[in-house]
């Protein structure tokens, strides 16, 4: 299958500081992947190197046969803080991109019943069709990121960015979220990146999970997880395979995490140590 | 809101006033030191026709003034909130330009427009613009990155983002702003008018006091604060109208 992303050989550098260094992926089109790794690697940078806010350094990222050269419109974008806007409803925050994106934007009056209609397909996926006309502050935290992913998949994107976005969930409404995620992209099929620290969502989630190093980020592991026959679900988290691949996961974020551990607590001691 | 809350706006005042009151005719003030309530009370009836002549103009010069400067802060907050460029180059110089007592710049006034309605607006809307735009700019800045991103990434505009999100987001901003600006207009125009006019609240406390005539005086500077605060309550409306999603949950407003 082709692929919709690829990063070769990336670099992105903030002034003196090297955010990413030879970082290579590349996801299939219609494919899930998870971006897992230790805190400060990078992968914020990954975010807006793909969706082209940010220009790699060095390196190509090539979206959907493209060298891109500025923001990707075939992206939609969803972060850790829904960013509802408070005097909108959640139909009207979730239909914003429509007012912003090409071509639909010229398109609003002709098509406003179209469009209110593909909003409220969204809204019934993910049990948000009754809070349609109720505004951000009358939702809980889960439901407005609900909406929020509902936001980030209005304009039909075939690229989605999410950034950690149920990370300020409590355990079960993230959980609860991770099928309704599901249910959204084996129904619709396009193509996913999750960036995240939670190994269970990743693997639970993606396709594809990427381990990335510590800084300067690159990817250091790919885990396919092909293994586990989708729709996923209770079986998939009771699954020793499963268990044992978020136990690998772990292992490889700790040793990535490793040398920043020994200079900062274990330099002083090691070498007095040592010399005797 | 309980009952205590109701009253409080009425009571307090008027226990204020009592006490005034008590205080003028237990210490036997005379009247062109401080007089009682009841005489300022006196000398607003008796002057009920001057006072309206004068503070009509007051009220003229002040929304004139004040409108002028929501138009204009609205349009530099906009500006320096959205554009970086505006921000550096102009901010220092707004900075500066507001630490000038405008007291000074009166006399400037009358040189260029003569002595009465054109310096009291122009003073009216000196004191006022700076609020507004420094809040409309702040409400734009303080916009959430990501939010941008979500925006820019789909190919949006800066226009298209302070159309969509940074005016309405900044509306909050913009109507504490004006609830004190309002206020601040009034003092401007009563500065001009004490300066230089014939006609103005200002100029009617000028000539009452250099007639020792002291319950004048303060008969103006009852009717000054009477307009000032039916203004605000007006904006007070009308943001709560406007803004409720900003304040929600609270009973009383975010006060300016």
């Amino acid at each position: 299958m082709k692929n919709l992303v690829e990063l070769i050989d990336v670099s992105l550098s903030y002034g003196k500081t090297l955010a990413v260094s030879n970082l290579n992926m590349k996801v299939p089109e219609g494919s899930f992947a998870a971006v897992v790794g230790p805190s400060g690697c990078g992968k914020s940078s990954l975010m807006k190197l793909v969706t082209g806010l940010m220009l790699a350094t060095t390196g190509a990222v090539v979206v959907d046969g493209h060298e891109i050269s500025g923001p990707v419109s075939i992206v939609g974008m969803a972060f850790q803080n829904p960013n509802l806007l408070p005097w909108r409803t959640t139909l009207e925050n979730v239909m914003l991109p429509l007012e912003v994106v090409r071509p639909e934007r010229h398109q609003l009056r002709a098509k406003k019943k179209e469009f209110t209609e593909r909003a409220m397909d969204l809204l019934r996926i993910v049990g948000l069709e009754s809070f349609a006309n109720h505004y951000p502050w009358q939702l809980s935290g889960g439901m407005q990121q609900r909406a929020s992913l509902c936001r980030s998949l209005i304009h039909q994107p075939r690229l989605l960015m999410l950034d950690e976005p149920f990370g300020a969930l409590d355990a079960f409404t993230r959980e609860e979220l991770w099928d309704v995620l599901q249910t959204i992209w084996l129904e619709r099929r396009f193509t996913a990146i999750l960036v995240t620290h939670d190994l269970r969502e990743a693997l639970y989630l993606a396709d594809d999970v990427h381990v990335m190093s510590n800084r300067p980020g690159c990817v250091a592991r790919t885990v396919n997880t092909g293994a586990f026959s989708r729709p996923r679900g209770e079986q998939t988290f009771i699954d020793p395979a499963f268990n044992e691949n978020v136990m690998e996961l772990r292992a490889d974020i700790r040793a990535q995490r490793m040398p920043i551990e020994m200079a900062a607590t274990g330099a002083p001691t090691t070498p007095a140590g040592a010399a005797r | 809101m309980n009952m205590m809350e109701r009253a409080g706006p009425i009571v307090l005042p008027l226990a204020l006033l009592i006490l005034w009151e008590l205080a003028c005719k237990a210490f036997d003030i005379p009247p062109f030191v401080l007089p009682s309530p009841s005489m300022v009370m006196v000398a607003l009836y008796n002057n009920a026709f001057v006072i309206w002549f004068h503070s009509s103009q007051t009220l003229y010069t002040t929304v004139v003034g004040f409108a002028v400067a929501v138009a204009f802060g609205a349009f530099l907050g906009i500006l320096v909130g959205s554009s970086r460029l505006a921000y550096t180059s102009l901010y220092p110089m707004l900075v500066g330009f507001n630490s000038v007592p405008k007291v000074a710049i009166v006399p400037i006034l009358v040189v260029w427009f003569g002595i009465g309605t054109v310096p009291a607006i122009v003073t009216a809307f000196m004191l006022s613009f700076f609020p507004i735009a420094v809040n409309v700019a702040t409400g734009l800045a303080t916009i959430e990155p990501d939010l941008r991103d979500v925006l820019r990434s789909l190919g949006a505009s800066q226009l298209d983002i302070v159309r969509k999100i940074g005016i309405p987001r900044s509306m909050p901003y913009l109507f504490a702003s004006l609830k004190i600006s309002i206020t601040l207009a009034f003092v401007g125009s009563v500065i001009s008018e004490t300066l230089a006019s014939n006609r103005g609240i200002g100029t009617l406390m000028t000539q009452a006091s250099a007639n020792f005539n002291i319950p004048l005086v303060f008969a103006g500077l009852v009717v000054i604060a009477l307009m000032g605060i039916v203004m605000y309550m007006m904006f007070a409306f009308v943001e709560k109208r406007m803004t409720g999603w900003a304040t929600r949950g609270a009973t009383f407003g975010i006060g300016g």
